[in-house]
C-alpha cells in the first residue's frame, strides 16, 4: 500500500535516498487527514534541520500543521511549484508533491525510518 | 417583559420527559455553598410602555448634536447620515444574523462584506483590505503588531501628533506584549518633528506610527516619512481619516505600506464614542500575517459566485497561540453601514462631502482669526480640523457658547496642561453657513 | 418546472456592477461658503487616484440590499442551536432606545452634565454586571469578549507587576475556546495546556501537577466548553489562589447561571462578560459586540479605563482607576451595544434573569434528553444550557461526518450547531437552544435530527451534498485560499 522504495517516520513524512541526498514529503495517509492543502510553508536553501524538528508548516483550509524533518542535514532544493501549485502534495504526493531535498550529514540515518511494512502496521494502529 | 415563548405547561412536560419536578434539580452539580438564594439585585422586570419611559428619561437628561451645533471632533464626528443607511442596517435578515460561518446561509453577509472590503479598497488604495476590527486605535495597534511580526523587529515609532488615546491604546498593548515605544515630539507646525523622528529610526524600528491629518489637524508630510521609515528598514503605519480620503491622496499611492482609521463617519452615529469600526488595509505581500476577518470570493458546487470567510488559518480558532491576533469579531453591522453609506453617496458625493467639510472649516478658520480673540498656533495645511489659541479662558467660553447652543470644539488644555488656551475645532458638512456665521458673531462678542 | 432563466439571482452582482456614474442616491449639500483651493489647502497630497465609488440610485440600493438580506437566514428567520453563542432573541425595544438622540448623537467629549443620562445607563449597567458576577469592580470599555479576555489578562499581569512577581505561564484547559491561548499570547505569557478529566472537568491532579508559581493564572470557562458544570470549580480556584495565581472565568457560558451561581462566590477574580450573547444584544453580521470585565477588589485598581463613577454629589462621572492598565481602545466602548443590554437588563429584572437562566438550562436538558440516542453523547450527566453530541458512530457506520448531518439542517430551515468544538470531542455537535424557543421549535428540531440520523443510513449521497435548498450550495473555500480574490477591482 505505501511505496517500497522509501522510508517512513511517525509523523507521517517519506524520504528517497539517493547518495546523500534525502527527497521528504507527506504519506498519502498525511494529504488524506490533511484535507485539500492550500500553502505550504517550506525553509530556504542553506538551512539546517534536524531530525524530529520542525522546518515548515502545512495548511488546508481549516487546519495547520507541522512539518517535522525525519533527517538532519542542510536543505539543497526546495519545490517551488507549491507556490502555485499547492494541491500536487494532495494529487501526487509521492511524485511531484515532494517538499524539500536535504543533503544529509549522516546518510545511514535512514536506517532508523520505517520501512513501508512497519509504516502501514503503524498508520492501522493510528487510526 | 420576559421574551420566554415556553408557557407552563410546556415546562411540566419538558421537567417530565427529563424526569425530574423542579428545574433547580438541574443545579444541583452546584456546590450548596455556594449556590445563590436570593433574587439578584437588579430593579426591572418593567412593561414595555415602563422600559420605554425610563429610557426616554434617561436619554432625555442628554443635550446631543441633533439640537447643538457641534464642532467637536478628535476621532469621532458629526456626520449626516443618509436615511437609506439605517433602513438597510435594520433589516432583521442583517442585524440578527450570526457570524457568517455557514456561508450557504450568509451570502448576504459576505456579499456586503466583500464590497465593504473592496470600498475600503478604493478610499485607501490598498491590496487588500479586511473586513474591520474594533475600532481606529485597535486597528492602528494591530497595524504595529503585523508591523513587527513581518520585520522581525520590536520597537514602535511613534508621532505624539497622534490621537493621545490611540498612543495611549499602543502603550498597553505594548506593555503586555514586551514591545518598546519611542515617541517623537511634534515640530512648532503640530505636525511630526522630522529632524526627531530621523533620529528616533533604528534597527530595532518595526514601525513607524503616525497619523495624517493628525490629532491637531495638521496634514502630514507622508511621502518624505514613507521614504523615511523604508530606508530604516520599517513599516509605516498610517491612520488616516476615511471621509477625508474623498479629497486627499490615498495613501497605498505614496507608499504607505499599512493603512488604518475609526470608521465611524462612515455611516455610523456618534453614540457616545461607539461603536464604530476600525479599517485595515495593507499590500498583498502581508495578507498571511493580517489580523481579522477577511472574506474572499469563490464558486459553489453548481458554479455560482458566493463569498466565504477565508484565509482562516491566520485567525485564533485555528493557530490559538500562534494567530496573528485573537481577534473573534467584526464590526459587522457598523461595516455595512460604511458599505451602504459610501454605495449611497457614491465617489462624487463623497468628495463633495470631504470637499464641504474642508471649505466650511477653512471659512469659519478665517472667521474665527478675524475676530481678533484666536490666533494662529500652528501652521501646516489642514483639512476639516484645526487648532487656534484663544485669548481668554477656554473653559468659559465654552460654557457661554454651550448656553447659546454650541458645543465649542475641544479644549485641548484639559487633556495636556501644556495646551491651556488651545481649542480643536472639527468641522463637517453638517454646518452651515449661517450656523456657522452665528458662531463666529456669539464669540466675537462673550 | 416553470423556466426561471431570467429570473436574478438574490447574490453574486455586486453593488459596483450596477447604477452609472450620471446615477447616483445622496449628493454633498450645495456650497454656502467661499470654495478652497485644494491644490493649495492641502499640503500638495489632494487626491489623483480615481475613487472607484458605485453610483447607485437609491431604488437599486434598497433592491441590491433586499436581495442580499433574502440570502441571508437571521434569528427572525429561524432556529440558531449554536453551542457558546446564545443566539437569543433580540427585542425590538433594544433597536428603539440605541437610536434615541440623547444616546445616539451625543459625542463622547461633551461636558459631563450634558451628559447625565447615558453616564446614568454606563453606571447602571456596570452595577447590574458586578451584582451578575459576585465581583465588585467593572470596566465596559472592552469592544468583544476577546477584547475583554485579553484585558483581564492584561490586569492580572499587572497586578502580579504590582507585587514585585514575574510570573510567566496561564494555564488553560484543552478544551478552550481559541481566543484563551491568543489572548495570552497577545498578553506577552506562554500558554500551559491541561488535560480534561473522564468527566469532562478539569483533570484536578494535572492541575495541581501544573500549578506553581510561574503560573499567573488559570483561564477558565465555567460552565465548560461542553456545557457542564465542573463539580471541583472550589477545590480548583482553591489551588490556583494557593500558588499565589489569580483565577479568570471567560464568561461566554453566563446564560446558564445567572442568578444561579456567581463566578465571583466560586473563586473567580476576574471574569468577561459576552454582551451579544447572555444579553441580547444583534450578532450583526460578526458584530459589534461588547465584552466588559468584572475583577475583585484586589484587581479594581487596575481596570482599563476610563470606568463610570459616582461623585459625593449623586453625579456620575468618568475616572481612570488608579493604576489602570491603560486605555484598551479609544473612548468607553461600544455604548449603542450598551443601550441594548440595559434595555434588556432592565426589561428582566433580577428575577427574570434568574428565570431566563433556568429556562436556557430546562430546554438544554430537554434536547439532549430527546437526543442521546440518535447521536452519541459523550458526557451523558446534567448539562447546563448547552450540550455536546458526536457524529461518531454516524461516520463510523455509514461514512456521514458531522459537516454533512448539520449542512443537511440548512435544508430544513435550521441553522446549524457548532461543529468541530471542543476539539476534544471527535465529530462534535455544540447544541445550545436559549430560553426564548419555544416547545414547538424544540421538539420540531428532534424530528428533523432524527430524520436526518435515518438519512444517514439510508441515503448518505443526500447529506453529502447537502444543503440543497439554500441560495448558494457548498462553496469552494479550498479555491478562495488558492486564487485570492478580496476585493472588487473596478476598472479605472
Amino acid at each position: 500500500m505505501y511505496p517500497e522504495n522509501l522510508r517512513y517516520d511517525k509523523e507521517h513524512e517519506w524520504v528517497s535516498l539517493e547518495g546523500t541526498v534525502a527527497t521528504i514529503g507527506i504519506s498519502e495517509f498525511a494529504q488524506d487527514q490533511l484535507g485539500e492543502v492550500v500553502y505550504v510553508d517550506l525553509p530556504s536553501v542553506g538551512d539546517s534541520v534536524a531530525a524530529g524538528e520542525s522546518f515548515g508548516e502545512i495548511e488546508s483550509v481549516k487546519s495547520v500543521s507541522e512539518l517535522f524533518s525525519p533527517v538532519t542535514g542542510t536543505v539543497s532544493e526546495v519545490n517551488a511549484s507549491l507556490d502555485d501549485t499547492p494541491e500536487l502534495v494532495n494529487n501526487a504526493c509521492y511524485g511531484d508533491g515532494w517538499m524539500v531535498k536535504v543533503t544529509m550529514d549522516d546518510s545511514s540515518e535512514v536506517d532508523g525510518l520505517m520501512t513501508a511494512a512497519e509504516y502501514e502496521t503503524f498508520v492501522s494502529e493510528e487510526a | 417583559m420576559r421574551f420566554v415563548p415556553v408557557s407552563g405547561l410546556d415546562r411540566e412536560q419538558m421537567l417530565a420527559t427529563i424526569g425530574i419536578k423542579d428545574v433547580d434539580e438541574l443545579f444541583s452539580v452546584v456546590p450548596q455553598a455556594v449556590r445563590y438564594q436570593d433574587t439578584l439585585d437588579i430593579p426591572g422586570d418593567l412593561s414595555e410602555i415602563e422600559l420605554s419611559a425610563h429610557l426616554e428619561d434617561l436619554a432625555g437628561r442628554d443635550a446631543h448634536c441633533g439640537s447643538l451645533v457641534s464642532f467637536l471632533g478628535a476621532g469621532c464626528y458629526d456626520h449626516y447620515i443618509p436615511a437609506v443607511v439605517d433602513a438597510m442596517i435594520s433589516k432583521p435578515a442583517f442585524f440578527t444574523a450570526y457570524t457568517p460561518y455557514q456561508p450557504e446561509v450568509s451570502q448576504g453577509t459576505l456579499q456586503a462584506i466583500y464590497e465593504f472590503q473592496s470600498m475600503m479598497c478604493e478610499l485607501t488604495g490598498a491590496d487588500v483590505a479586511n473586513a474591520s476590527m474594533y475600532d481606529g486605535a485597535t486597528a492602528m495597534v494591530e497595524g504595529a503588531l503585523m508591523a513587527s511580526r513581518v520585520t522581525r523587529r520590536g520597537t514602535f515609532v511613534i508621532s505624539a501628533a497622534v490621537h493621545p488615546e490611540w498612543r495611549a491604546t499602543l502603550q498597553t498593548y505594548a506593555d503586555a506584549g514586551g514591545h518598546d515605544i519611542v515617541e517623537v515630539p511634534c515640530s512648532s507646525a503640530g505636525t511630526t518633528d522630522l529632524v526627531a523622528l530621523a533620529e528616533a529610526l533604528g534597527s530595532d524600528t518595526a514601525a513607524v506610527v503616525m497619523a495624517s491629518p493628525g490629532f491637531y489637524g495638521g496634514i502630514e508630510d507622508v511621502s518624505e516619512v514613507v521614504r523615511m521609515s523604508h530606508d530604516a528598514g520599517a513599516l509605516l503605519v498610517l491612520g488616516v481619516n476615511p471621509i477625508l480620503l474623498g479629497v486627499l491622496e490615498a495613501p497605498a499611492l505614496l507608499g504607505v505600506d499599512i493603512i488604518v482609521g475609526e470608521g465611524q463617519p462612515l455611516g455610523s452615529p456618534m453614540s457616545f464614542g461607539g461603536p464604530g469600526f476600525g479599517f485595515f488595509g495593507c499590500d498583498k505581500r502581508f495578507v498571511r500575517s493580517m489580523p481579522g476577518r477577511i472574506v474572499g470570493r469563490t464558486i459553489d458546487v453548481d458554479g455560482k459566485t458566493g463569498f466565504v470567510l477565508t484565509m482562516a488559518t491566520r485567525e485564533q480558532h485555528i493557530r490559538r497561540e500562534k494567530a496573528t491576533s485573537n481577534i473573534c469579531s467584526n464590526q459587522g453591522l457598523n461595516a455595512l453601514a460604511a458599505g451602504v453609506y459610501l454605495t449611497a453617496v457614491g465617489a462624487r458625493g463623497l468628495s463633495g462631502i470631504a470637499e464641504a467639510c474642508v471649505a466650511k472649516a477653512h471659512y469659519l478658520h478665517d472667521g474665527l482669526l478675524a475676530t481678533g480673540r484666536f490666533s494662529v498656533v500652528f501652521d501646516a495645511p489642514f483639512a476639516h480640523e484645526f487648532t487656534l489659541r484663544y485669548d481668554g479662558d477656554v473653559p468659559a467660553m465654552q460654557r457661554s457658547m454651550l448656553d447659546a447652543g454650541f458645543l465649542a470644539g475641544l479644549d485641548l488644555g484639559s487633556l495636556d496642561a501644556a495646551n491651556v488656551g488651545l481649542v480643536l475645532f472639527a468641522v463637517t458638512e453638517k454646518r452651515t453657513r449661517a450656523q456657522l456665521d452665528r458662531f463666529i458673531e456669539e464669540v466675537s462678542s462673550l | 418546472m416553470s423556466d426561471t432563466s431570467l429570473r436574478e439571482p438574490l447574490t453574486g452582482t455586486t453593488i459596483f456592477e450596477l447604477g452609472s456614474s450620471d446615477l447616483g442616491c445622496v449628493e454633498a449639500p450645495a456650497p454656502d461658503v467661499p470654495e478652497v483651493d485644494l491644490d493649495v489647502v492641502l499640503g500638495g497630497q489632494r487626491r489623483t487616484r480615481t475613487l472607484g465609488l458605485p453610483h447607485v440610485s437609491e431604488v437599486d440600493i434598497a433592491r441590491h440590499y433586499e436581495r442580499l438580506g433574502s440570502a441571508n437566514f437571521g434569528l427572525d428567520t429561524g432556529f440558531y442551536p449554536l453551542g457558546s453563542c446564545t443566539m437569543k432573541y433580540n427585542p425590538r425595544i433594544d433597536e428603539r432606545t440605541c437610536r434615541l438622540p440623547g444616546f445616539a448623537q451625543t459625542h463622547p467629549y461633551q461636558p459631563e452634565s450634558t451628559v447625565q443620562g447615558v453616564l446614568e445607563l454606563m453606571i447602571g449597567l456596570q452595577d447590574a454586571l458586578a451584582e451578575i458576577a459576585g465581583l465588585p469592580a467593572v470596566s465596559l470599555q472592552p469592544a468583544a469578549g476577546a477584547h475583554g479576555e485579553l484585558s483581564s489578562l492584561m490586569c492580572i499581569r499587572a497586578y502580579h507587576t504590582a507585587h514585585g512577581d514575574a510570573r510567566t505561564r496561564v494555564i488553560i484547559p484543552d478544551s478552550a475556546h481559541g481566543t484563551n491561548p491568543a489572548s495570552v499570547a497577545m498578553c506577552g505569557y506562554k500558554v500551559t495546556t491541561i488535560p480534561s478529566d473522564a468527566n469532562g472537568g478539569v483533570d484536578v491532579d494535572a492541575l495541581r501537577a501544573a500549578l506553581d508559581t510561574d503560573v499567573a493564572a488559570l483561564m477558565l470557562t465555567n460552565p465548560n466548553t461542553l456545557g457542564l458544570f465542573d463539580p471541583n470549580i472550589l477545590a480548583i480556584t482553591q489551588a490556583v489562589h494557593e500558588v499565589g495565581a489569580l483565577a479568570y472565568c471567560d464568561g461566554a457560558n453566563m446564560n446558564a447561571i445567572m442568578g444561579k451561581v456567581r463566578p465571583g462566590d466560586l473563586g473567580f477574580d476576574a471574569m468577561h462578560f459576552n454582551l451579544h450573547k447572555t444579553f441580547s444584544t444583534p450578532h450583526g453580521g460578526g458584530g459589534p459586540g461588547s465584552g466588559p470585565i468584572a475583577v475583585s477588589d484586589a484587581l479594581a485598581a487596575f481596570l482599563p479605563g476610563p470606568v463610570a463613577v459616582r461623585t459625593k454629589d449623586g453625579a456620575v462621572t468618568l475616572h481612570k482607576p488608579e493604576h489602570s492598565i491603560g486605555r484598551v481602545r479609544s473612548f468607553y466602548g461600544n455604548v449603542g451595544v450598551m443601550v441594548r443590554a440595559y434595555t434588556y437588563v432592565r426589561a428582566l429584572g433580577g428575577a427574570g434573569l434568574q428565570d431566563a437562566s433556568e429556562q436556557a438550562v430546562l430546554s438544554a436538558n430537554y434536547l439532549k434528553e430527546r437526543l442521546k440516542d440518535v447521536y452519541d453523547l459523550p458526557f451523558d450527566q446534567t448539562c447546563m444550557h448547552e450540550f455536546v453530541l458526536s457524529g461518531h458512530r454516524q461516520r463510523k457506520e455509514y461514512g456521514v461526518h458531522t459537516l454533512d448531518i448539520v449542512k443537511r439542517l440548512l435544508d430544513f430551515g435550521i441553522h446549524p450547531p457548532t461543529i468541530y468544538f471542543p476539539l476534544i470531542v471527535d465529530e462534535a455537535i455544540m447544541i445550545e437552544p436559549t430560553e426564548t424557543e419555544s416547545k414547538a421549535t424544540l421538539d420540531r428540531f428532534v424530528d428533523v435530527m432524527v430524520r436526518i440520523a435515518d438519512e444517514a443510513r439510508t441515503q448518505p449521497e443526500l447529506l453529502h451534498d447537502a444543503p440543497h435548498d439554500t441560495p448558494v450550495r457548498r462553496l469552494d473555500e479550498a479555491k478562495a485560499v488558492r486564487e485570492p480574490d478580496f476585493a472588487y477591482k473596478p476598472q479605472a
